[in-house]
């Protein structure tokens, strides 16, 4: 086991833009919104940083490719960008190289972006496309949510949950993102919804129907990350520090191994949270993590991912959920800014949105969201991919001793 | 002893069987005069199948488990081949993944075609698979769309120990043009069918069957199956008058429950006799199209313990109804609906690529580990055995005729589809393996986790720029009772 980045770097600035359909903006202006925030926040002027990640899922329809979209937009001073894209978990991928970068002492303070401007493709939804010459010749092409839509009917059967209880279950999910997202002013849904509205809309997969997905948005989120020395040296008193990130990637296993994964889980999620916990030093996840941020693209997601966290047990997160375990005023709130769901879900800035959340609640800065009981060690989990082949990325911020 | 003439037969019909009523009901303001056609149903192809998939189809249902290095030709038979300028044949040789060293023909130009191959194979000395099979497209309101079914049908000639045995044949070439197609056009120009009756089948078809009668020695009446591949039942009724035919002899047309299949028609119905010839028994079998070809066979003893991979009685029995006109219009083309954005994801297929990945694409080949014996789709490097890293121990391993169970499954309403949802999911093949795809015809009740599914070639998806069309293995639900 590695050592690990544990309390060696800190958070000095976020940003995040408002997510929605921001028709007037495109990609730079995303991002320039969520930098200045970001640098306003940490006090610093833009000749400090060293070297920048940009994260960005789909370029084709939003920045192109390279760096250079991001030096370009913030005109960085010719510092080195790296590009990254790691399906729905870039953002997450993206913080990793900037808090790697200072961990190792290459940089200083390093900056990291994730952006997306989906609403230039003329329909809602991801834009569809090519995953390679290969795949394109036996793969299917499904849409997200049928990709993801297909967890529900082998965990159902695995654990003996009837179809009413688990559709009832996904809709909780649901139903609990909007409240908390209506008391988001940055959210794109901020619309209060009933159960029998979840439960009564058309089916997009099934059994997902339309408010059991989550939309796309447009928006972008930053970090600027440091070292805790400084950190305090510009007047952060208690940082919010980087505990551990983890990422697992699928290496077609739960693709191509017959009788191996039983399509009831994320095999990724498991691996990349024990890696994580033990990067943090948490031992018991249910006592232990305060908050969560997770991938809720789609309400099964969500359901499923409680317990490959390993906080709820397995078979079991349907009746944690219905007993409103998760619920902003629930033991572990999961989605107190309203999520992928209500948030929003610009591909390349939702993991860093997650942490912005996290970061925010840590300082006791989320207004009128903000958790009462001073939570001191929050969780993102963001997810890449389908759930038979993806990337896992698990982020733990905390305070000081946490 | 070795003897050569039919070894196998096989056929394959599509599942959804279009009500002709509904047909009628849509185009009567248009054309009363069809009203008499306006009965029984007939077989549509969905649409990811053309004449290659659906001759494949054919073909599997002949070959059952015969190895597959025996055979050493195959001719697709078709007035509809997808490809005029790439073998079609080829692309069958490589879904049913026959040897490298096989010959292959595409056959076409008329009706005859497949009798004209069938003769052809039967002069030879090799095992070949002779396929008729072809999905044709009508003018809404026409004769055409009632009449015509589409299908394929197979059968396997050669060496061996044949069910048949062929006695004599007989081919004529006259350039009677009851109808036409020109090159790159997409519907056929009829003459009147009373001309066609008189001058065509009742002379030129009645009158080969006649002289191949003559030159074998045998009364026509004598015959106990005879094939006329002619949709009007009236036409067949006034040939077999003519020669004095026995009336318990003609095989159906299966005009009532599948249509005209067009150039598969002849085997279709072939496949039928052999069904039900017993040793000793003669089948006529002809062809007629600018002339007519005429086959007669003469049944084996072996015929009496044959038993084909598929029953024909129970590929007939699967049709589903369906009354979705507007469905089949838009599968073929006919007439144009709002595709949305989605719809235009760029389906180019790259040659390289291809032709690098054609065992897996086309042929559904796998792999297995020759030290563990763990199976995976598509082959690669590296073992994905989580416990052995073993490379370059994969030899390959044919996962088509392997009876496959669900894992996990959605019906996806988001995608673009021409036939929506898309069924698609996650299946684990009996004896290892995995695979990713699209469930083809099939219901919402018809799916649930552990079902067990068989493979089948289809179309992935048309490349509408460039006009390619791109194939691969699909999942359909396994009938009950079916093996």
């Amino acid at each position: 086991m590695p050592r690990g980045i544990k309390d060696k770097v800190a958070i000095v600035g976020m940003g995040c833009a408002r997510f929605g359909e921001r028709w007037e903006d495109d990609a730079e202006s995303l991002m320039v919104e969520a930098f200045d925030e970001a640098l306003g926040d940490a006090g610093i002027d833009v000749s400090r940083v060293d070297a920048a990640w940009l994260g960005v899922g789909f370029e084709a329809q939003s920045t192109g490719p390279s760096g250079i979209p991001l030096a370009s937009a913030l005109r960085l001073p010719n510092v080195g960008v790296s590009k990254v894209e790691n399906y729905c978990a870039t953002g997450t991928d993206s913080f990793r190289g900037a808090v790697y970068a200072v961990a190792s002492g290459a940089a200083d303070i390093a900056l990291a972006m994730g952006v997306e401007k989906l609403k230039d493709t003329g329909y809602g939804g991801l834009p569809v496309r090519s995953r390679g010459l290969n795949f394109d010749m036996y793969g299917v092409t499904g849409s997200a949510p049928g990709n993801f839509a297909q967890i529900a009917a082998p965990y159902r059967t695995k654990h003996g949950v009837s179809r009413g209880d688990l559709k009832r279950a996904m809709a909780h999910v649901s139903v609990k993102s909007h409240a908390n997202g209506a008391r988001n002013p940055k959210a794109h849904l901020r619309k209060v919804i009933d159960i029998e509205t979840v439960l009564d809309a058309p089916i997009i997969a099934e059994p997902l129907g339309l408010f059991d997905c989550c939309g796309v948005s447009d928006g972008a989120a930053c970090a600027i990350v440091t070292t805790p020395e400084i950190a305090r040296q510009l007047g952060k008193t208690d940082p919010v520090l980087v505990k551990a990130i983890q990422l697992a990637t699928s290496n077609g296993w739960e693709l191509q191994h017959g009788g191996g994964w039983d399509g009831t889980y994320f095999h990724t999620t498991r691996i990349a949270a024990s890696k994580a916990y033990a990067e943090a030093g948490v031992t018991d996840p249910r006592k232990q993590i305060d908050l969560m941020e997770v991938h809720d693209c789609f309400s099964i997601t969500e359901l499923v991912t409680m317990e490959d966290l390993f906080i709820s047990k397995e078979g079991e997160a349907w009746k944690d959920i219905l007993d409103g375990f998760y619920d902003a005023d629930g033991s572990i709130p999961c989605q107190i800014d309203g999520g992928l769901k209500c948030f929003g879900h610009p591909i390349g800035a939702s993991g860093l949105r997650m942490i912005y959340e996290n970061y925010l609640q840590l300082q006791g800065k989320a207004g009128e969201r903000q958790r009462a009981d001073g939570p001191k060690l929050a969780l993102s989990h963001n997810l890449g991919g389908a759930p038979i082949q993806n990337v896992s990325a698990i982020t733990i911020v905390g305070l000081q001793g946490a | 002893m070795s003897e050569t003439g039919i070894l196998s037969y096989g056929v394959y019909l599509p599942r959804r069987r279009l009500q002709r009523n509904v047909v009628f009901a849509a185009n009567r303001w248009f054309a009363p005069g069809l009203g008499p056609l306006a009965k029984g149903e007939r077989a549509i192809a969905s649409w990811d199948e053309d004449a290659i998939t659906m001759g494949v189809e054919a073909a599997r249902a002949c070959l059952g488990d015969l190895n597959r290095a025996d055979v050493d030709g195959v001719t697709l038979a078709s007035v509809t081949l997808p490809f005029a300028d790439r073998l079609n044949a080829g692309v069958v040789k490589e879904a049913l993944n026959l040897l490298d060293e096989v010959a292959a023909s595409d056959v076409g130009g008329s009706m005859r075609a497949a009798t004209t191959a069938l003769c052809s194979a039967l002069e030879r000395s090799r095992t070949c698979l002779c396929i008729g099979s072809d999905l044709r497209k009508s003018r809404p309101a026409s004769e055409g769309e009632l009449l015509q079914g589409d299908g394929a049908a197979a059968v396997l000639v050669g060496t061996g120990t044949p069910i048949a045995k062929l006695i004599a044949s007989r081919s004529v070439t006259i350039d009677f043009v009851d109808h036409f197609r020109a090159t790159g056009e997409e519907f056929d120009y009829n003459w009147e069918s009373r001309w066609v009756r008189d001058e065509g089948h009742l002379k030129i078809l009645a009158g080969a069957v006649t002289s191949l009668a003559e030159k074998a020695g045998i009364a026509a009446n004598a015959i106990e199956h005879v094939v006329l591949p002619v949709a009007s039942a009236g036409t067949v009724k006034a040939i077999a008058g003519k020669l004095d035919l026995n009336g318990e002899a003609l095989i159906d047309g299966l005009g009532a429950t599948v249509g005209d299949i067009g150039a598969g028609q002849p085997l279709l119905m072939l496949a039928q006799a052999l069904e039900r010839a017993k040793p000793g028994e003669r089948i006529l079998v002809s062809g007629f199209g600018q002339g007519a070809d005429v086959l007669l066979f003469e049944a084996t003893e072996a015929i009496a313990d044959f038993r084909p991979y598929r029953r024909l009685s129970n590929i007939i029995g699967e049709g589903v109804a369906d009354e979705n006109y507007h469905r089949f219009l838009f599968h073929r083309g006919l007439i144009d609906l709002e595709r949305g954005i989605r719809a235009e994801l760029d389906q180019k297929q790259p040659g390289t690529t291809l032709y690098r990945k054609r065992t897996a694409v086309l042929g559904l080949m796998g792999s297995r580990c020759k030290k563990t014996g763990t199976v995976q789709f598509p082959k690669s490097k590296v073992s994905v055995d989580p416990n052995s890293r073993a490379m370059g121990t994969q030899e390959d391993y044919p996962l088509a005729d392997r009876t496959a169970r669900i894992v996990s499954y959605t019906a996806d309403a988001l995608g673009y589809s021409p036939d929506p949802p898309t069924f698609y999911g996650t299946l684990d093949f009996d004896g290892g393996g995995r695979l990713v795809t699209e469930f083809a015809d099939v219901t919402a009740d018809e799916i649930e986790i552990g079902r067990p599914m068989r493979m089948v070639f289809r179309i992935k998806a048309p490349d509408e720029q460039r006009h390619f069309t791109k194939y691969f293995w699909k999942a359909v639900p396994i009938a009950e009772g079916e093996a």
